[in-house]
């Protein structure tokens, strides 16, 4: 390798000094917001009692933090939202395969997926208490539901569009519909099964909320419902904000997963 | 010498809800065993479906194709299929691009390898055996493209344009080295085109099709003489020419 020129070099600078630019406002950005909550909190333009403060939330986490219930809580609900997240994904893509390799199935479905796919979901969450129980199956079946069919819609769309060229090139090599689904449609979908998990991650996660909202006895869903109804809103607060960390590491996962297979 | 495919009578139509469109109607010729034999026609007159009914992918409404005698299904003869595009799979290496073939008809064992080993030392792609098909050039891939129809032995090469998606003077090098590389192992081969002196240059015998529904309007034998025994070469043959106003003027006449 040569050195580079004085004007690659330069260009080279420029872009570092750029990216560090927007890593120093972003952490300003929050830095700022966080200490204008608490100094207006603290002189009491807004009352602390009911938006909280940065300082209570973080004293209320190592509460929670020292008898070790908030990782309980964390725990639950990163179990639902994975279990959840794994049953999507499988589904998801056994039935667009299925979808894919029967014409009349997927025509016949068609307006059914599309129906339950607009349905919102926490009208169905009420139901699925009635049926299954109080207790973690609703749960992670309320998460399922929330995802799995537009998984489905959008995976099989992305199956249908496999180059139907390559798909000739398989069968003038002799290959069977088992051969295209193999060699094809499956490895060229792998971006778009990828891209769909980051989707559906964040959608389980949602699910999961909702169910621990109407059924749970544990997780951050049932923490907030909880905080809100004795009016602990410090505690609530901070439920939504491990929520924010918890659901950003889970795309994060996925993006790192996607950044390795790619 | 022997006739190797045998074309009778092909008729076929496309049928959508809005109505059926005839594309083949009573095509019928035949070629010779280690013949180059070129299909020539306007654009959409039906050649790529030509091909798709000599390969089995689609069968005709009327009419057979046979080979050595016998109807296609019956005879074990084996096609090789180029199409267009390379359609090498950017999540495969190069090796196992080229033993896709082999791998879906379970004939990827110990000798296999090797044979493919040594078809890629021949045609230069050696030091490319685990790089990705990106990495490769458009003459190269073509080349891989090629060895991997080749890989399965066909008795048949049935080439669907498959220079057309590559940039001029690439297109006239990998056609020279592709069609000797198909001379040199004595193959048999359809090549198909829109470009006339493509079809000069590589066929023994040209086959002009008329525009929809395509009919055989003629077959030109073409001879060089021996000179002139690669395509790069033939372009520049005095005969050249002579062969090219001929199927100009065929493909323009309207009866």
């Amino acid at each position: 390798m040569t050195e580079p020129s004085l004007s690659q070099q330069e260009f080279l600078a420029k872009e570092k000094r750029h990216k560090s630019q927007v890593q120093i406002c972003r952490v300003m950005l929050l830095v700022l917001l966080l200490a204008l909550w608490e100094l207006c909190a603290e002189l009491g333009v807004i009352d602390s009692f009911i938006f909280s403060s940065p300082v209570k939330i973080w004293a209320c986490f190592a509460g929670m933090a020292g008898d070790k219930s908030i990782l309980l809580h964390i725990g639950i609900t990163l179990l639902e939202t994975l279990v959840s997240f794994l049953l999507v994904v499988i589904i998801g893509v056994a039935a667009a395969v299925a979808l894919w390799a029967s014409r009349s199935l997927s025509e016949i479905l068609e307006p059914y997926l599309v129906m339950l796919n607009s349905l919102p979901k926490s009208a169905l969450a009420p139901l699925l208490i009635v049926w299954l129980g109080n207790n973690i199956r609703t749960i992670i079946v309320a998460a399922v539901s929330v995802a799995v069919f537009g998984s489905i819609l959008t995976l099989h769309t992305g199956f249908m569009q496999t180059d139907p060229d390559k798909i000739r090139l398989v069968q003038s090599l002799g290959g069977t519909k088992k051969d295209v689904l193999l060699k094809v449609l499956i490895p060229s979908s792998i971006p778009l099964i990828i891209s769909n998990m980051k989707v559906n991650v964040g959608l389980c996660l949602v699910g999961v909320i909702i169910g621990e909202f109407l059924s749970a006895k544990a997780g951050l869903g049932y923490l907030i419902i909880y905080a809100s109804q004795v009016f602990k809103m410090d505690m609530l607060v901070m439920s939504i904000v491990i929520l924010c960390i918890v659901s950003t590491v889970l795309y994060q996962v996925i993006a790192l997963l996607e950044k390795r297979v790619l | 010498m022997k006739t190797k495919l045998e074309v009778k009578g092909l008729c076929y139509s496309y049928h959508t809800l809005a109505g059926e469109t005839q594309a083949l109607l009573d095509i019928s010729f035949d070629v010779k065993d280690g013949e180059f034999f070129v299909i020539v026609g306007p654009s959409g007159c039906g050649k790529s479906t030509l091909l798709s009914l000599l390969c089995g992918l689609i069968e005709p409404e009327r009419g057979t194709v046979s080979i050595d005698g016998k109807a296609r299904d019956e005879s074990h003869a084996a096609m090789g299929y180029m199409l267009q595009k390379d359609h090498l799979f950017e999540w495969r290496t190069i090796f196992s691009n080229i033993s896709l073939g082999l791998e879906i008809q379970n004939r990827l064992d110990g000798k296999a390898r090797e044979e493919l080993a040594e078809m890629l030392d021949t045609y230069g792609l050696s030091q490319f055996r685990d790089a990705r098909p990106g990495q490769l050039s458009g003459g190269m891939r073509q080349r891989a493209a090629l060895i991997r129809t080749l890989a399965l032995k066909p008795d048949i090469l049935l080439l669907d344009e498959p220079f057309s998606a590559l940039d001029y003077q690439t297109r006239l090098e990998v056609c020279d080295d592709i069609s000797t590389i198909i001379r040199t192992q004595k193959k048999t081969a359809v090549l198909i085109t829109h470009d006339l002196s493509e079809a000069i240059s590589v066929g023994d015998r040209i086959l002009v099709l008329s525009s929809r529904p395509g009919q055989v309007k003629d077959v030109i034998p073409v001879t060089f003489s021996r000179e002139y025994d690669r395509p790069l070469l033939r372009r520049n043959a005095p005969e050249f020419s002579a062969y090219f106003n001929q199927l100009w003027k065929e493909l323009r006449s309207h009866d």
